[in-house]
């Protein structure tokens, strides 16, 4: 899958699924500091993530995930390899 | 199989980390109908980690401190079964200031928190499903606990409502015996759930107990836990009441590691 996809579709799920605006959505904005998510928010992020791509994310891999980009840059590793 | 034909309510799922989740996904490969509840803002987590069992169940909201939430749930299973064979309470919270090292300074209302939610709730959940177990003839209650016979590091007040929800074990067992209600606990070794997370010095509890416990330990596999209370809910511990069932690899047996 394309990055840019990848990155389109992560983004409509942080809208759709976790409700955080759309407007706030940078690929540097940091879930717990800049999109208020919280620790409970973070573990369903990480299990939306794996259920819409298919994908899974141990808790050692997850801990690296601070930024919205970084979650992309996981899952492209994870799909592409 | 063991459970064919029970009706059961599984409280307490969070993540497909909870215990409660294994219990579930046993529960059903052992033939058993389920209901799972979910709590506030987590019930989203709750259904969510529902659609990953083998046969994702309904979940309805019950937060166990909300009587209208239990009345509800009442009506909901009353309509839907009509009796219910048992359910697993999994319950538990303390809040930040009764947790890690606060013993000395934790002010009354949030030692009384932790045991409202984590001791008290199995009486409110017992009481909230005893028109329908008594509707199926009887039936059995199974909580978690974790061992508390002694002081554990940054348990603090939470160690204390275990200690509560072990003495509320056997005060319903005692009252609900006579209608063939069976109310018991599990007593786990510790498991790396979302709640166990939240307990700072957590990693000590793991360190102690994979050296001492006979069986050894593995804090990432809660399907020995998921399968006695499944056991507990089952007709082949007929005659068990008030009791607590240690499921923590003969851990609590030993005082000290050999070498
Ligand atoms: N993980 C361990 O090491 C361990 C060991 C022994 C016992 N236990 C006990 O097992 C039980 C389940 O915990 P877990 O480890 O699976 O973690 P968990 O975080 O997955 O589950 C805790 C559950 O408590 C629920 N809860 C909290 N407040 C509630 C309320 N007001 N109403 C309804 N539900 C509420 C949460 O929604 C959550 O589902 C708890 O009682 C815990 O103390 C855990």
């Amino acid at each position: 899958m394309e990055r840019v996809e990848i990155e389109s579709k992560l983004v409509d799920l942080l809208v759709e699924e976790l409700g955080i605006e759309r407007d706030n959505i940078t690929m540097s904005a940091k879930f717990e500091e800049d999109l208020e998510v919280d620790s409970l928010g973070v573990v369903e992020l990480l299990m939306a993530l794996e259920d819409n791509f298919d994908v899974k994310i141990p808790d050692d891999e997850a801990e690296g995930i601070t930024t919205v980009g970084e979650a992309v840059d996981i899952v492209s590793t994870k799909i592409n390899g | 199989m063991l459970l064919e034909g029970k009706r059961l309510v599984v409280t307490g799922v969070l993540t497909d980390d909870s215990i409660a989740w294994h219990t579930a996904r046993v529960a059903q490969e052992q033939g058993a109908a389920l209901v799972l509840t979910g709590f506030g803002r987590a019930l989203r987590l709750t259904e969510r980690s529902a659609r990953r069992l083998p046969d994702p169940p309904p979940v309805l909201e019950l937060d166990i401190n909300d009587p209208v939430h239990m009345e509800a749930l009442a009506s909901d299973l009353g309509e839907r079964w009509g009796a219910v064979d048992g359910a697993l309470h999994a319950i538990a919270y303390a809040p930040d200031d009764a947790l890690g090292g606060n013993f000395l300074t934790t002010p009354p209302e949030s030692a009384g928190t932790a045991f409202l939610t984590s001791a008290y709730s199995y009486k409110t959940l017992a009481v909230g499903l005893h028109p329908l177990l008594v509707a199926a003839g009887g039936g059995a209650l199974v909580t978690l606990d974790f061992d508390n016979r002694q002081a554990w590091p940054a348990y603090d007040w939470m160690g204390v409502a275990k200690a509560a929800l072990q003495a509320v074990t056997r005060y319903l067992a005692r009252d609900l015996g006579a209608d063939n209600i069976r109310v018991n606990a599990v007593s786990a070794g510790p498991l790396t759930t979302m709640a166990a997370k939240s307990i700072p010095g957590f990693s000590r509890f793991r360190d102690v107990w994979g050296k001492r416990a006979p069986l050894g330990w593995d804090v990432s596999d809660p399907t020995p836990v998921a399968n006695m209370v499944c056991v507990l809910l089952s007709d082949w511990a007929p005659m068990t009441s008030g009791e607590v069932v240690h499921v923590d690899g003969g851990f609590h047996a030993i005082a000290a590691e050999g070498d």
